[in-house]
């Protein structure tokens, strides 16, 4: 046992259940939001998690970062196997010692998990799903996803003389674990740490499944500075192109409320290089305008203003 | 005792299957499969079976739910075939490499394209390679029977590895045969309640399924090889077991009918076995000194027992439902890998059979020994219909 106690964010005690040590890059978003939410859960839990980088920079044999019962199998079951894991702890008469919290990055929960995340939200499954979304492969050196932002830069959607980048919006993943009738969904980000410990232990006092989302900036794929990897968080907030919400039962709750007036958009993509061909020329700004409605629209449909 | 009743093969099974109490199933419906995993919902329906059922939305969310709950420390059980058993396949060797003793009937059908639901056992030798124990049942009885054993020999503290029953689709499956099911005293008894070493909970965390590089990785096969040879030993002790409680012997390894004055043994796996046990008698009739070698664990393949019993013989005729594209028999090129460096070696023909459905009749086995007689060290296709290769 290594655990210590450190001082957390606001002065907040936090139990450090994922060990220091691991292998993540300076100013990981995911490192970050993975300690918090395992900080909140507590020790009596059991983790899944996805193939990728956290499972990656956790697990090097013969080390191993995580505090608690953990397990990695695949790159699209975690969903599976917590649905696995909380069944036998429910066959096994042992349901009372242990809440169950699956991970996976953005690709292992939109992407090429979504459909075992879809089978465990609709059976019910007593179970934290956790996505940290930093909108893209990023394990396997940067390359698209389903959550990957319009126009963002990868290396499978390069900007060039056809190509902006990307071409496709943002998958509402929220709402399609909300269309699921479950009875608690949220997003979160690791710019405002509290709020995710208030999420993740809030999550873990409703039955049945839950989906919390929790936007991760990573340095090396945004191409954004390490150390400003909470001020990139915040932006993508403020500017209304990453909502922070709860939903229960199928209904917004509650939102973190953009500042008025409101703050560009250029804010958010001028300090990552990941949008930093869409101020190269001119017709660059026709393309933020379009990210910018995006913005618009979020602000509206969650009610951000 | 338990009682013998006039059953289909997948309803024996999945009673036997009840009797095991496994804590959670889950399963996705695929044709053969299906009345082995109706019927278990049934069981938990009536309240005769207290288990986890978890209906999923894919084989590989089934599979990856009892990987789950085998690592939480449930015994689990799923079965599947053909298309769903592929689908599995990526979490099949994942559960092998964490070591989960899960119990998985693989009801053997053919593979797409071109879909066919009948069967051969395409499927489950294409994963042959997983790490998972592989037995092949010759009729019901033994289907129904092997359930109890793999459990004990999966868990086994010494093995610890997962184990596949594999019956023929349809053949087996969807036959009415009479069959002694086993009580639940009775399997009470043979059979202890699971209880792990090492599982996922909160007093002492475990990291499961973590990266190993470079450094490690080749050890983790390393023991996977060196356990499966190791089981070879228990698989024979729990056929022994079962057959000093129970009374009823299907072989260990294997299985040898009339082999040991043979000149000429067929070797096959699965409910082929039956037919050939009747040509030998025919054949046994007419004077030729033939007979059958049933291999019934395929993996681990157990090369001694195999030469030991058939080192004697002028000839030896393999059958097998599977090929190796571009190689050949699968089954048979195994078979002759017994008997290199060895000083005397058989005449071993192989014979691809009885492919997504294809009958295998007496005359089709005449056709075989004719053939087999007359060629060397050939393998060829038998029971094709000319008319469709012209």
């Amino acid at each position: 046992m290594t655990t210590t106690t450190v001082t957390g964010p606001k002065e907040q005690a936090c139990d450090t259940l994922l060990a220091a040590g691991h292998t993540a890059c300076t100013g990981c978003g995911e490192a970050l939001a993975a300690k918090l939410v395992l900080g909140a859960a507590g020790r009596d839990i059991i983790v899944t998690d996805a193939t990728g980088c956290l499972e990656v920079f956790t697990t090097r044999f013969p080390q191993s970062s995580w505090e608690v019962p953990f397990i990695h199998s695949l790159f699209e079951n975690s969903a599976a196997v917590a649905s696995g894991v909380e069944a036998a702890l429910k066959a096994l008469g042992r349901q009372n010692e242990a809440k169950v919290i699956a991970q996976g990055g953005d690709g292992g929960t939109a992407d090429i998990g979504l459909q075992a995340l879809s089978g465990m939200l609709e059976r019910g499954h007593n179970v934290l799903y956790v996505c940290y979304d930093n909108e893209a492969y990023m394990n396997t050196g940067v390359q698209r996803s389903g959550l990957t932002p319009f126009d963002c830069m990868t290396t499978t959607s390069p900007y060039g003389e056809y190509s902006w980048g990307n071409k496709h919006n943002k998958k509402d993943m929220p709402g399609i674990a909300a269309a699921h009738g479950i009875p608690y969904v949220a997003t979160a980000s690791v710019a405002f740490p509290k709020d995710i410990e208030n999420k993740v232990k809030k999550a873990l006092t409703i039955p049945g499944p839950k989906y919390l989302q929790i936007h991760s900036p990573c340095p090396l794929g945004w191409r954004s500075n390490p150390h400003l990897t909470i001020k990139v968080a915040k932006l993508a907030i403020e500017t209304g192109l990453y909502p922070v919400f709860e939903m229960e039962n199928g209904k917004i709750t509650k939102v973190r409320k953009v500042k008025t007036p409101k703050t560009p958009v250029e804010e958010y993509l001028k300090i990552q290089g990941r949008f930093a061909h869409l101020f190269k020329s001119p017709k660059g700004q026709e393309e933020i305008q379009k990210i910018q409605e995006i913005a618009d629209r979020n602000i509206e449909k969650y009610g951000l203003a | 005792m338990g009682t013998t009743t006039f059953i289909e093969g997948s309803i024996a099974v999945a009673k036997t299957i009840g009797v095991c109490r496994p804590q959670v199933i889950s399963a996705y419906p695929i044709t053969p499969q299906t009345h082995i995993v109706e019927h278990l919902s049934e069981l938990v329906a009536e309240g005769e079976l207290k288990t986890e059922y978890v209906n999923v939305e894919s084989e590989h969310s089934a599979a990856s739910v009892v990987l789950g709950a085998s690592a939480t420390g449930a015994r689990a059980y799923t079965a599947t075939t053909s298309q769903g058993f592929l689908l599995m396949i990526e979490v099949l060797f994942n559960i092998a490499g964490m070591r989960l003793p899960i119990i998985m009937t693989c009801v053997n059908r053919a593979v797409s394209a071109p879909i066919n639901i009948w069967n051969d056992q395409q499927d489950s030798l294409t994963a042959r390679d997983s790490g998972w124990i592989q037995l092949y049942a010759e009729d019901n009885q033994e289907a129904s029977d092997m359930h109890l054993q793999a459990f004990k020999i999966a868990e086994n503290k010494d093995i610890m590895l997962p184990v596949m029953v594999c019956m023929d689709g349809f053949v087996l499956t969807h036959s009415f045969e009479p069959i002694e099911l086993i009580s639940q005293e009775d399997a009470d008894k043979f059979l202890p309640p699971y209880k792990p070493q090492y599982y996922l909970n909160p007093k002492n965390p475990l990291s499961f399924g973590t990266m190993v590089g470079p450094d490690g990785y080749m050890e983790t096969r390393y023991f996977l090889e060196k356990t499966m040879r190791d089981s070879q030993q228990v698989i024979s002790d729990v056929a022994a077991e079962f057959h000093n409680q129970f009374g009823r012997f299907h072989g260990g390894l294997i299985d040898t009918y009339k082999v040991e004055d043979a000149t000429h043994v067929f070797v096959a796996m699965g409910s082929v076995i039956g037919t050939l046990k009747d040509i030998v008698d025919e054949q046994r009739a007419k004077g030729q000194k033939i007979g059958v070698l049933k291999i019934r664990s395929y993996r681990p393949f157990p090369k001694d027992e195999i030469y030991k019993a058939l080192n004697h013989v002028r000839e030896i005729i393999v059958l097998e439902k599977a090929i190796s594209l571009g190689y050949g028999g699968i089954l048979a090129n195994e078979i002759k890998s017994v008997f290199y460096g060895k000083p005397k070696t058989p005449k071993i023909n192989g014979y691809i059979i009885g492919l997504g459905g294809r009958d295998i009749t007496i005359d089709t086995i005449h056709h075989v020994i004719k053939d087999a007689v007359n060629t060397s060290f050939e393998e060829k296709f038998i029971g094709l219909n000319e008319a469709l290769i012209k």
